[in-house]
């Protein structure tokens, strides 16, 4: 290993790979931040400048920089305004975005730059350690295996479920997985709940829905209830990125665990960032204490800090299966091996042994991406938050138009954007009457995954019971249904307090 | 979710600015500029034989300009129908597609087939394979179909696409013909075929049914076994791997990828058209790209492309009936 880590930082370190990594890392970095351009999109933009460079080390490097680079700048939209352009940002707005309206902008960037700083360079150092021998963690799960996982990750749902909210949230998390039926499933050849439409044959869009949950209403209600919106007294406090030693102090386990946690999630084929994002939420939401479990939705620091160092931590880990096994995890590392092809490299066991300078700079270059893109970040942060400061009448335009677009040019159909205000004005509605929506959308991101592996398993197994024939399943599924009960109960242990505490005065 | 669609926009958005423009002058000169439809998104396989092409046709100085639209949706139905329903406006576009434009039309997932548009040339093709993990207890096809006799259920296929797709009809056609009742079989379906892989290594299917290309690279790795590939005769790039007629089982098959243009395109446009791609496939600059992605080339046009999509047309019918797909 020492040896590899030699070739690859003599690799890594020539010029030509360090303009590499800074270029890459600031492309992914920037595009990222726009609502609706995530990393698969801004690496297949990138693969034809790639390919021209012809140095496989050094394509790899510049893909690899935008890749994580996207992930990072990819939390600035979810945070500011709420609006998600990747599904793995999704988490990092539950908490985020509360901050953000909360005149603590210029906090919520700097914990998620920081988060995924550490997420990044933890994910780095452990591929480097271990990739040779995770090849047969990533191996260990089946379907049945990644079923429980999904129904783990649909636990974080509970964060949602406050006193009086279960049944709401838990209807939400219904609506979501049904919306991720609509359209052809890989594993059934026959359209679902298309009515007829075949724009609706490939499923609803997930930027459509997630901006139609989470960048519409807001929008929208801003205008439906200016009241509401008490900005321009907060502007002073929105720039300010200080975190004080107390926050340090709370955040620093959560972004510790959650690096190491992200990245094994990520090492799996089938579960990626997005899953490692939600896992995340789920399992700091559940552990904290009761005080801290209340702030958990409405802006706690702990429930911004864990998705943003797992989902970083899971981008990263994504690389042992392609790298070590050829195998792409998710559809970005899917479009990496298709350039890594065309750049005549076989990623699989044999890389690190005929072409070890390919392997080990590419993760040498983590590094310094994950370097660069804290040096780049953290002074843009003032000013990025500034965008929060425009006045009311230009932001919502502004708001509307990325939402419109990311939505037309997610599908480039027109049909999205119909079904865009429609979904919207529901989650106007729902918003209005007090249901929480991220379970919606927890529910459809996780829904086809789900689903999958689920039918799946059933087919293998003819019937359900590869539930108690797997052990590893079924400790998942337990640990799953503790999570979910467990709020619950609660929930009723303090309103029967409650009642108690209203009746003994008499 | 679909994330796979996502890729499809950022290509998408940048062609489409151009493609408005595009149709406009293409009348008159066909030749200096070559648009091609996708009916996928970015990554897939016929975004890659698109580009591979127009790479191949730009690098050799044939087409002057080539432009490339993504139009996903449907299972490629929703660019068949619009290259149908807009037909005079894209006189200078050539569709990709493939195989499936045929099993999709049999079996209704799109309502149209490759007869409502106009058959330009077949260009390359890619024979299917069934693979093992390199770990498998089955050293070779004789050893698999040994176990599949014993007990048809324990041996799970597995395969990058849905029941009834390409990926299930191959070795139902390949257990027929060894004969053997498909309908026995146990196919598990992924979404995509690296997910595939990634269950055929972690040893929750027996076996994968998929492209030679794809297996070729997992099996440099070291990661697989090809047990045997469809082709007629063996195949330069795996010399050591029998085909299924050697191994006795009387099956064929090639997924082709070929060039479709708008209906009621002239008979003139037509041949010129093919004679381009024909000229393209001897140029240095195609036997990079084809050679770079492992493709095989299976040149024909005109009659003989249109009555060889009916023949396999035919045969599929006829394993998609007996096989209970479709009526």
């Amino acid at each position: 290993m020492i040896e590899g880590i030699l070739i690859g930082l003599s690799t890594a370190f020539t010029l030509t790979n360090i303009l590499m990594v800074i270029g890459g890392c600031l492309i992914g970095t920037f595009i990222g931040m726009l609502p609706g351009l995530g990393p698969m999109s801004i690496i297949a933009i990138m693969i034809p400048v790639a390919i021209t460079i012809g140095d496989p080390s050094a394509a790899l490097i510049l893909l690899a920089g935008v890749y994580y680079g996207a992930i990072f700048g990819g939390s600035t939209s979810s945070i500011l305004i709420n609006a998600p352009g990747v599904a793995s940002t999704v988490a990092s707005s539950f908490d985020g975005y509360p901050m953000a309206r909360d005149g603590k902008a210029g906090k919520a960037l700097t914990i998620a730059a920081i988060a995924s700083f550490c997420g990044g360079t933890i994910g780095a150092i452990l591929l480097m350690v271990f990739a040779p021998m995770l090849a047969s963690v990533a191996l260990l799960f089946h379907s049945a295996e990644y079923f429980a996982l999904m129904v783990v990750g649909l636990s974080a749902i509970a964060a949602f479920a406050g006193t009086g909210n279960v049944a709401k949230a838990m209807l939400m998390t219904i609506v979501g997985l049904m919306l991720a039926t609509v359209g052809t499933s890989a594993l059934f050849n026959a359209p679902r709940f298309t009515a007829g439409m075949m724009e609706l044959q490939s499923g609803i869009g997930f930027i459509t829905l997630a901006m139609a949950m989470f960048a519409l209403p807001e929008a929208l209600y801003l205008v439906l209830d200016p009241a509401r919106s008490k900005r321009s007294e907060e502007n002073k406090k929105i720039t300010e990125l200080r975190i004080n030693r107390e926050e340090a102090r709370q955040i620093a386990p959560v972004i510790g665990r959650q690096s190491i946690q992200g990245f094994f999630i990520g090492v799996l084929p089938g579960a990626g960032a997005t899953i490692a994002s939600f896992l995340g939420y789920a399992v700091e939401r559940n552990i904290a204490s009761a005080e801290d479990q209340k702030m958990f939705g409405k802006g706690s620091i702990k429930g911004l800090a864990a998705p943003e160092s797992a989902n970083n931590a899971a981008s990263t880990g994504s690389f042992v299966p392609l790298l070590t096994l050829g195998i792409p995890g998710s559809g970005t590392t899917a479009i990496l091996l298709g350039a890594l092809l065309a750049l005549n490299v076989t990623p699989g066991p044999r890389l690190m042994v005929d072409q070890p300078e390919i392997f080990w700079s590419v993760i040498i270059s983590m590094y310094l991406g994950n370097l660069v893109l804290l040096i780049l970040n953290l002074p843009l942060i003032p000013y990025i938050a500034k965008i929060l400061s425009v006045p009311r009448n230009f932001l919502i335009p502004f708001i509307l138009f990325f939402t419109l677009m990311g939505a037309y040019i997610g599908q480039n159909n027109s049909t999205e954007l119909l079904l865009l205000v429609a979904f919207g004005i529901l989650a106007t509605i729902l918003k209005f009457a007090d249901f929480p929506l991220p379970p919606l959308l927890i529910g459809f991101i996780l829904g086809g995954m789900l689903e999958d592996n689920f039918a799946r398993s059933m087919q293998l197994y003819d019937g359900p019971s590869f539930i108690y024939e797997r052990p590893m399943t079924l400790v998942l599924l337990i640990l799953a249904a503790g999570l979910i009960v467990f709020p619950v109960l609660r929930n009723w242990r303090t309103m029967a307090k409650q009642r108690r505490g209203v009746s003994t005065p008499d | 979710m679909k994330l796979s669609k996502i890729s499809a926009f950022a290509v998408a958005a940048m062609i489409s600015l151009s493609s408005g423009a595009v149709t406009a002058q293409e009348k008159e000169q066909a030749m200096d500029k070559v648009h091609f439809l996708i009916p996928g998104g970015a990554g897939g396989g016929w975004d890659g034989t698109a580009r591979g092409v127009g790479e191949a046709l730009r690098n050799s100085g044939l087409v002057k300009t080539v432009t490339f639209e993504n139009m996903s949706g449907g299972g490629g139905g929703k660019a068949l129908n619009y290259i149908v329903e807009n037909a005079q406006s894209n006189e200078g576009t050539l569709m990709v597609h493939s195989t499936p434009i045929i099993v999709r039309a049999l079996n209704k997932t799109v309502d149209m087939g490759y007869r409502d548009v106009t058959p330009v040339a077949g260009v390359i093709g890619d024979y299917a394979a069934i693979v093992v993990g390199k770990d498998s207890p089955h050293e070779n096809w004789a050893d698999l179909y040994t176990a599949y006799k014993e007990d048809p259920r324990g041996v799970a296929i597995g395969g990058g696409s849905a029941p009834g797709s390409m990926d299930h009809l191959v070795p139902a056609a390949i257990m027929q013909a060894a004969g053997s009742d498909p309908l026995d079989m146990r196919y598990v379906a992924y979404d995509a075929g690296g997910k595939a892989m990634a269950g055929l290594l972690s040893g929750e299917i027996a076996a994968l049914s998929t492209g030679l290309s794809e297996a070729i690279a997992l099996s440099e790795a070291g990661e697989v076994r090809i047990l045997g590939v469809t082709a007629p005769e063996r195949v330069d790039a795996v010399p050591d791997v029998p085909t299924f007629t050697e191994l006795g089982v009387d099956l064929e098959f090639v997924n082709w990828r070929g060039f479709f243009a708008a209906p009621g395109l002239s008979d003139e446009k037509r041949a010129e058209y093919a004679e381009l791609l024909k000229e393209m496939t001897t140029t240095e600059a195609w036997a990079t790209v084809r050679d770079r992605n492992g493709w095989i080339d299976i040149y024909n046009s005109g009659d003989d492309f249109s009555t060889y999509l009916a023949t396999q047309e035919a045969d599929m019918e006829k394993l998609m009936k007996g096989m209970g797909f479709i009526q």
